[in-house]
């Protein structure tokens, strides 16, 4: 690339500089012709599977059943009772699986970010084994340990701690402790990430100046660390809104979240408009806090993926 | 001393730290490994430990046609899957990493989108779409929605392989004569066929374990096998679903140590 400078000094004349940038236009005009030919498969079918279908339903959640032009579908989220509480459920779940996952995950990425390398990477297994698990094999045992007659009840009626077996599964707490259990190496990966980049040297800093180690993490680490926490939350709160397989088994039919709700409406009441406008709103939900967390922190919370 | 990190924090005054991560790590492993010891026991009510050993279930889940069926109808989704994403992935991902084109970051949103969209949404609108070309209920259906799920992995971790790689030897090898495509294919193929292999695993896993979409778009004849899983757990806790559950842990395990040791000669 530094040799063209030279080479159009070279060309000398005013003309031939001006058939060389020609060239090279046409050239680039080129490469970026051949670049998108090698994009258009993959765009195309992300367009036909996910924009088309999205776009057609928005269209859809426009109607109500009649086929009049409404915000019917939309009206009824406010004045419904039973879409408020199923709302209310789902950030309640949310709201709840996310702490959790922080109370749990950070002690945990903190701990790995720690640990030798070599004691890091082995560590490190036990949490991606699950995150590339299938989230049905794991909430199958979940079901089979939080039963009635399952393993946790069976061994503290041995213990003699409890005498009636406590209702796990088929409510909300089996679906906070599924979903919890799946969505944990969400928040955990791109934590232990953002505190590996953190510089030891700030920390040695501290402690020099003064600071003890407990000082140290609350003053230095803590705070440093907190993009990445933000990261963790953000994505584990967006997946927590949309979540389906959990709710729908371990649920027990009586915690009723938006995923669910979509599918009832959609497939057993054979309402697109509604269920199409539940997708919209949730999408929308999605989209603008995905949006909000990368306009504050510049950061794409999609990094999970890249991160394993 | 932590002797990596050279702060004055001895492993006994952190002792604590080590508990509790380790009781995490516990909580994420331990369903697993309790479904695959009860996957062995011999009785129906998934006792644990278990009192009695057998491959009772495991002679269920491969006895019935059913189950058989489905396990077939899966692998032939994951492995088309796998033939689509990982080629279009990476020709993708190659582009990308030019970023010389206008919509960089337009293109990148939209070939992750799949990440982001809440999945519950991808199926009802792949239904939806479906019905109207009558491709519900058939494996190229399956294939193409499977195959749109597993492209943003496969772009992914060929990017990050593209990434640290030297692009000026492809540049090299073409001004020395070789064509376009051959450059690629004897200078920068070479180079990131571990990324692209990782990628073809993480497609294969994508399709494989996938639940929420298949749930809608896949029926009759082609009932995948997590479908299957899914309705008969809604049912009740069949304890074949043990069995079947081992199967894809151990699967999921092979293919990640695959992945690793792929990673690790990169």
């Amino acid at each position: 690339m530094s040799a063209q400078p030279a080479l159009m000094e070279e060309i000398g004349s005013a003309a031939g500089r001006e058939l060389n940038t020609q060239g090279l236009h046409a050239d680039a005009r080129r490469e970026s012709l051949r670049l998108l030919a090698l994009l258009s498969p993959s765009l195309l079918l992300v367009f036909a599977i996910i924009i088309v279908p999205i776009g057609w339903l928005f269209w859809l959640s426009l109607f109500d059943e009649a086929g009049g032009f409404s915000a019917a579908n939309y009206a009824r989220f406010f004045e419904q009772a039973s879409y408020i509480k199923t709302f209310i459920t789902t950030f309640k779940v949310a709201f709840i699986v996310t702490g959790a996952c922080v109370l749990l995950g950070y002690p945990l990425a903190y701990m790995l970010s720690q640990l030798p390398r070599r004691a890091a990477s082995i560590c490190l297994i036990f949490v991606i084994l699950p995150f590339w698990t299938s989230v049905l094999v794991r909430t199958y045992a979940w079901l089979v340990i939080l039963q009635r007659k399952g393993l946790i009840n069976s061994w503290l009626i041995d213990l003699g701690i409890i005498s009636q077996p406590l209702s796990l599964a088929n409510n909300f707490s089996g679906v906070v402790i599924g979903m919890t259990h799946i969505l944990l190496p969400f928040l955990v990966l791109p934590l232990y990430a953002s505190m590996k980049t953190i510089d030891t040297d700030c920390l040695r800093a501290g402690m020099n100046l003064g600071a003890g180690p407990t000082a140290t993490f609350r003053q230095i680490f803590f705070p440093l660390s907190l993009p990445g926490l933000a990261s963790g939350v953000v994505i584990v709160f967006v997946l927590c809104l949309g979540f389906f397989v959990t709710p729908a088994l371990m649920g027990g039919g009586k915690v009723i979240m938006w995923a669910m709700r979509m599918e009832q409406t959609t497939s057993l009441y054979s309402n697109w408009g509604a269920g199409a406008a539940l997708g919209v709103v949730l999408l929308v939900v999605t989209l603008a806090l995905l949006g909000l967390f990368q306009w504050l922190l510049g950061a794409r919370a999609t990094g999970v993926w890249s991160s394993r | 001393m932590s002797r990596d990190l050279g702060l004055p924090i001895s492993h006994r005054q952190r002792l604590w730290l080590y508990c509790l991560g380790g009781l995490v790590l516990l909580f994420l492993i331990a369903p697993s490994i309790i479904i695959v010891i009860m996957s062995f026991s011999d009785s129906t009510l998934l006792q644990f430990p278990p009192q009695q050993w057998s491959l009772r279930w495991y002679q269920a889940y491969f006895g019935s046609l059913e189950w058989r069926d489905a396990t077939i109808v899966s692998v032939k989704v994951a492995v088309m899957t796998v033939l689509m994403a990982t080629p279009l992935g990476t020709a993708a991902a190659y582009a990308i990493n030019r970023g010389t084109l206008r919509f960089n970051g337009t293109i990148n949103a939209l070939l992750t989108a799949s990440l982001i969209v809440p999945v519950i949404l991808i199926g009802i609108g792949t239904f939806f779409l479906y019905a109207r070309i009558g491709l519900n209920n058939t494996l190229t259906g399956l294939v193409i929605a499977h195959t749109v799920q597993a492209l943003p992995l496969v772009v992914l971790t060929v990017l990050s392989g593209l990434r640290s790689y030297d692009m000026d030897q492809e540049r090299v090898a073409r001004s020395l004569g070789a064509g376009r495509v051959a450059a690629f294919w004897q200078v920068t193929m070479p180079q990131i066929r571990f990324s692209i292999v990782s990628g073809a695993l993480f497609a294969f896993i994508t399709s494989f374990d996938e639940v929420v979409v298949s749930l809608f778009i896949s029926g009759g004849e082609t009932t995948t096998l997590t479908r299957r899983m899914f309705n008969a757990l809604r049912d009740q806790i069949d304890p074949t679903i043990a069995a079947i559950s081992t199967c894809l842990i151990v699967l999921s395990v092979v293919l990640l140590s695959v992945a690793q040791i792929f990673g690790r000669r990169h």
